[in-house]
């Protein structure tokens, strides 16, 4: 008896499966609904650039059929500038987790971000470091134990989409593994916006976060300590300070156009008015 | 418009020029074909990071001042694997800070060329402190390949074979220059387009679902190169990896992976490494030496030999891979070789291994942020030679 194949097979490398995530991961969440998104857009992620730098959710772009630029920590982003510059046709996708991306490689998103480098980002925030083993990381909330603060984190934690919109990014958008259907069709929008995109997902990563921080391995623990704290933006706007105090909110922030960066060029210069 | 200031815009300057070291650095890349330039500013770097944002662009070229070295060394690997020849310029503070951005374009085979104008620790004066970081910065086994100038035409000149050796190998090529012969003016000499010779790197003739991004033709051969977005889905990861491209721990993939991106540059030795003789025939004493101490070595040669010392000066235009046949033949027909350097002494050992049981050694070592004088040769030669 022959079994139905996954439609989505047909973007994941031959021989690659099954993958390296653990049991219950949000990782195959996303990678899941990022190539749903690809699909229903008639994007073909074998055409795009696909990049991670090292983490767990930086492995997803390796099962991915398409030129993939992995292994060193935080650099997504200069790598990206590198080539977006030169090809400004490629379509260029990162998947970052938040240590990746905001801590080491933070410099290059706010920089990124500034310019408005015509590239998505797509943050897991696990609340953790999960590939070296469930340290604190840049988005771990205040007071939550890990492997590196077993009296509670003293630090606050950050908050990614506000920190890429006040830079400049011009699509930010929050979403949860726990609701793929807006997490499809946000990633179909930020995969179709020009210029700089961020999508932060919330992830569950029981193997770490779980265990450590939440003393539970069960994916759905996980999952639900995350989903208690989801709120969206409408009901956001009707709490106070206090009250959305430890709440995420999900939903779409910016979404708006400006210039492309492209690098400096004579072209550039001549269609500049303030040179005039 | 756009096309008019492109058309009027020359890639190469041929020409007699009286052109700063750094200048011309800018123009041996343009003439090289480089595409893509990526910086921070550092002095006694800027000069070629201003004249690329002048030029670069008007020859159709992409110019960015990155957020910190960092960025300009990835952007450089990300650039050259969509296909550009780039280039970044850096002092000695920023190229520590290129170190694991170099490590990864030797992993995947990304040919870009780096300048590094060595200074003294912060400051700005004559330095060749950093030959041993030159090659031994990156993580993990790995070769370079760094070329030595040591006047204004060699700046240009090396500059165009950095990119020539870049594409050939697939490897990060260095240019080690030195404040000294950086911020020099001096003669230069741009021959015509037609007479450079220039080097691309080989792009596969497969179809991308025949095509293996790290599978090199010979045991020590370079990859065909397909550039990145055009569907032929290479993974370029600095974690061990097959011929695919996919991240492999077997031990036998490590060992033939790190076997060929080594070979490639230490099989071809001969290929890569040059060196310059002068009155090296009828020596008893070689002075051996680098950049800018090549040029103090030559008059105290002439100054011993106007005293009835044969001296000769072997010049290295190759610092790594070690030009080791060229320094065996040297020792093999002097009787003291002296290693000439400015800095506390690095690369000496470096000759002296080779020299072993062949020759008397000897070193000539300055770290005052000065190029040697002559006399101070000289008189190194005369203690050492009795
Ligand atoms: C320069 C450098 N520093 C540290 C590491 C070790 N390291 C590997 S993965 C990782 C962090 C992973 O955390 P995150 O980016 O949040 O991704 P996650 O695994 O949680 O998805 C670190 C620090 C490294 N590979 N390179
Ligand atoms: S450690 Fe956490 S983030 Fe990493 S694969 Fe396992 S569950 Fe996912």
């Amino acid at each position: 008896m022959s079994q139905p194949i996954n439609p989505l097979r047909k973007y994941i490398r031959e021989g690659k499966l099954p993958h390296f995530f653990c049991p219950g991961c949000g990782c195959g969440q996303i990678l899941n609904a990022f190539l749903q998104a690809c699909d229903e857009l008639g994007m073909d992620p074998s055409r795009m650039v696909i990049i991670g730098g090292v983490g767990c959710t930086a492995r997803i772009p390796v099962y991915l059929k398409g030129d993939v630029l992995h292994g060193v920590h935080g650099r997504t982003l200069a790598w990206a500038t590198g080539i977006k510059l030169h090809k400004p046709q490629t379509k260029v996708v990162i998947f970052a987790g938040d240590g990746d991306v905001a801590s080491i490689g933070g410099n290059h998103l706010i920089h990124a971000a500034r310019r408005n480098l015509d590239a998505l980002v797509v943050v897991a925030n696990n609340f953790n470091y999960a590939m070296t083993g469930g340290q604190v990381a840049p988005m771990t909330p205040s007071q939550v134990r890990t492997m590196t603060t077993p009296f509670g984190n003293p630090e606050p934690s950050f908050d990614i989409c506000e920190l890429v919109v006040t830079a400049g990014a011009t699509y930010v958008a929050r979403e949860v593994t726990g609701r793929p259907v807006q997490l499809e069709r946000t990633l179909k929008k930020a995969l179709t916006h020009e210029g700089f995109g961020l999508v932060e997902v919330l992830s569950q990563c029981p193997t770490n976060y779980g265990r450590y921080a939440l003393r539970s391995g069960d994916p759905a623990v996980t999952l639900k300590w995350i989903m208690d704290r989801c709120i969206t933006k409408a009901q956001a706007d009707k709490l106070s300070e206090e009250e959305k105090a430890g709440k995420f909110v999900v939903g779409e922030f910016v979404d708006f156009k400006r210039p492309i960066f492209r690098g400096s060029s004579v072209y550039d210069l001549e269609s500049c008015e303030c040179c005039e | 418009m756009a096309t008019s200031t492109t058309e009027r815009a020359q890639r190469v300057l041929t020409g007699t020029h009286f052109m700063l070291g750094n200048y011309a650095v800018v123009e041996g890349a343009l003439a090289a074909g480089c595409d893509f330039f990526a910086g921070y500013p550092i002095t006694p770097a800027n000069e070629i990071s201003e004249r690329m944002s002048q030029r670069l662009p008007t020859v159709g070229g992409k110019f960015l001042q990155g957020e910190d070295e960092l960025c300009s060394i990835y952007a450089l690997s990300g650039a050259s694997l969509a296909g550009a020849k780039a280039m970044t310029a850096t002092a000695s503070a920023g190229y520590n800070y290129m170190q694991e951005g170099i490590g990864y374009a030797v992993a995947v085979e990304a040919p870009i060329v780096i300048v590094d104008v060595q200074r003294c620790r912060g400051e700005n004066f004559a330095s060749q402190a950093d030959v041993m970081q030159m090659k031994w910065g990156p993580s993990g086994d790995h070769e370079l390949i760094v070329l030595a100038p040591s006047s204004v035409q060699e700046l240009f000149d090396f500059t165009i074979r950095a990119f020539n050796l870049a594409e050939e190998f697939r490897n990060p090529v260095i240019i080690m220059s030195e404040t000294t012969i950086a911020l020099m003016r001096e003669r230069l000499v741009i021959p015509p387009a037609e007479e450079i010779e220039i080097v691309n790197r080989r792009y596969t003739s497969l179809p991308p679902d025949k095509y293996l991004p790290f599978k090199a033709n010979e045991e020590y051969g370079v990859p065909d190169f397909a550039p990145l977005g055009e569907g032929y889905g290479a993974i370029y990861s600095l974690n061990p990896h097959s011929e695919e491209g996919s991240i492999d721990w077997d031990p036998d993939v490590f060992e033939r992976l790190y076997k060929r991106i080594t070979g490639k540059v230490t099989q071809h030795r001969n290929k890569i490494c040059k060196t310059q003789a002068f009155k090296m025939d009828d020596a008893d004493v070689a002075l051996i030496a680098y950049g800018s101490e090549v040029r103090p070595c030559i008059d105290a040669m002439e100054m011993a030999r106007a005293d009835g010392i044969k001296v000769g000066v072997l010049k290295l235009d190759t610092v790594w891979p070690v030009p080791e046949e060229q320094i065996i033949q040297v020792a093999n027909h002097v009787k003291l070789a002296i290693t000439v350097e400015m800095n506390i002494g690095k690369y000496t050992r470096e000759v002296e291994r080779l020299c072993c049981a062949k020759c008397r050694t000897a070193v000539a070592t300055k770290n005052r942020g000065l190029v040697h004088f002559p006399e101070e040769v000289y008189a190194v030669i005369k203690e050492v030679w009795r």
